[in-house]
């Protein structure tokens, strides 16, 4: 079976790097599921859930803004942030939540501020979705 | 005599505490500047990765008017915009004072500065120049941190007066060397991240590989995704500066503290030894006077 070569890079770590069967993006307009052998482009990535399927099993990483670049036998991810389920702290995404609704409920702050609280929220919600996820599938 | 022996023992203890001290701050410099060099090293595929997702850009910019970017415009006249990258704390030798030096080049009428590191704002402060924004970056800062600062010089560019913004920081040679300089982070004229990269295989250089394919095709569109890029580009570069500068404040720090650490010590060793003589030459005036009191007593 053909694969991809997934790299995903943070500006702290490369945070995961491996051959993969099939990758779901976040892209900016919708969620993209790449095969090997796509047609090649480039894309912005909004915060979501990014869902990597090696050997039948899949892997999901909660991930921030960033780009993608797609070619046909790989796939690279620049994003400002990139956790695996298993390393995500829910309590501490929870806080973040509620610090990010706190601040634009209170909405002080100028346009360009709020937006940042926003992407922020995102990007918790995020790893909550993920983390959550697991959760669920685990109690059945 | 006793209480000049005394004295001189009072004063062994008290650079024994101070060697103590700067031992430990020391110790703390080294790892901290470990640290910062590991950060660096680990953002760097990050980075090789940036200036490959821009480099078929640089070809396309210059055949599609369209596509460049306000950050990539060079203007004429107008003011400078000054990143000013100082340290939180002193005892790091000459850093602070080989960095603030650097600033008088800057006409007071023509430059605006935003600054990072309590010193760099002091500084400024007394020197009455105009200072925008201060920010404070934690010693575990993250990408996340720095943004907040770039985002802050882009806004101030996008305004229009600005004409260029340099980073005045300091470059990260070795542990013993550290150099003040300044690159121009906006406008933005090369895509390559291409400058020597902290840590110990500089001659590593980023030697950006061609993409395989050239022909992509860009969600949403080229003049979005590049518009979203480039700040994007801008803002690594300010978060790398800043990693650089740290290291370069630790590295500093550590070897001032190392001397002060040497000095401390070659002091006790004399203060000691001036103690023994005291300490020897009145024993020897003691056993004199026993002894002559006995040649009288026969």
């Amino acid at each position: 079976m053909p694969t991809l070569k997934l790299e995903i890079f943070t500006p702290e770590a490369v945070a995961y790097r491996d051959d993969v069967e099939m990758v779901l993006i976040p892209a900016e307009l919708g969620d993209m599921g790449v095969y090997p052998m796509h047609v090649p482009l480039m894309t912005r990535i909004m915060p979501g859930e990014l869902i990597v399927t090696k050997d039948g099993e899949s892997v999901h990483l909660a991930i921030g803004e960033g780009f993608a670049e797609i070619t046909q036998t790989h796939v690279r991810v620049l994003v400002d942030m990139a956790i695996e389920e298993r390393y995500i702290d829910e309590k501490a995404a929870e806080e973040a939540v509620a610090r990010a609704q706190q601040e634009i409920r209170e909405a002080l702050m100028g346009n360009q501020e709020v937006a940042a609280a926003q992407i922020a929220l995102l990007k918790s919600l995020a790893q909550l979705k993920v983390r959550r996820r697991q959760y669920s599938s685990s109690l059945k | 005599m006793a209480a000049n022996t005394r004295d001189i023992r009072r004063r062994i203890k008290s650079v024994k505490n101070t060697a103590q001290i700067t031992k430990a701050m020391q110790m703390v410099a080294a790892s901290k500047m470990r640290k910062a060099q590991l950060a660096a090293i680990a953002s760097r595929p990050y980075a090789q990765e940036l200036s490959r997702l821009l480099l078929p850009f640089s070809d396309a910019v210059n055949e599609d008017e369209n596509l460049v970017h306000p950050l990539m415009s060079v203007k004429a006249d107008g003011k400078d915009l000054v990143l000013l990258i100082a340290t939180d704390k002193g005892l790091c030798g000459a850093l602070n004072t080989n960095i603030l030096r650097e600033v008088s080049r800057f006409a007071p009428e023509t430059t605006e500065f935003v600054c990072v590191g309590k010193k760099g704002v002091q500084f400024l402060a007394r020197a009455k120049r105009t200072v925008l924004a201060d920010f404070h970056l934690k010693d575990n800062f993250s990408f996340y941190d720095a943004q907040a600062v770039a985002k802050f010089c882009i806004e101030r560019f996008a305004k229009g007066d600005i004409k260029r913004v340099v980073v005045l920081y300091t470059h990260y040679v070795n542990t013993l060397v550290q150099a003040p300089s300044e690159r121009v982070v906006i406008p933005v004229q090369s895509f390559e991240v291409g400058h020597a990269e902290l840590g110990h295989d500089s001659e590593k250089s980023d030697t950006v590989v061609k993409p395989e394919v050239t022909e992509y095709i860009l969600e949403p569109n080229g003049r979005d995704f590049l518009g979203s890029l480039l700040p994007h580009f801008v803002c690594y570069k300010i978060f790398h500066v800043i990693l650089e500068a740290r290291a370069s404040e630790h590295s500093s720090r550590m070897v001032a503290m190392k001397n002060a650490t040497d000095n401390a010590k070659q002091l006790i060793k004399d203060l000691t030894l001036e103690y023994n003589k005291i300490r020897q030459a009145s024993i020897t005036t003691e056993i004199l006077e026993i002894a002559s009191a006995q040649m009288i007593l026969s």
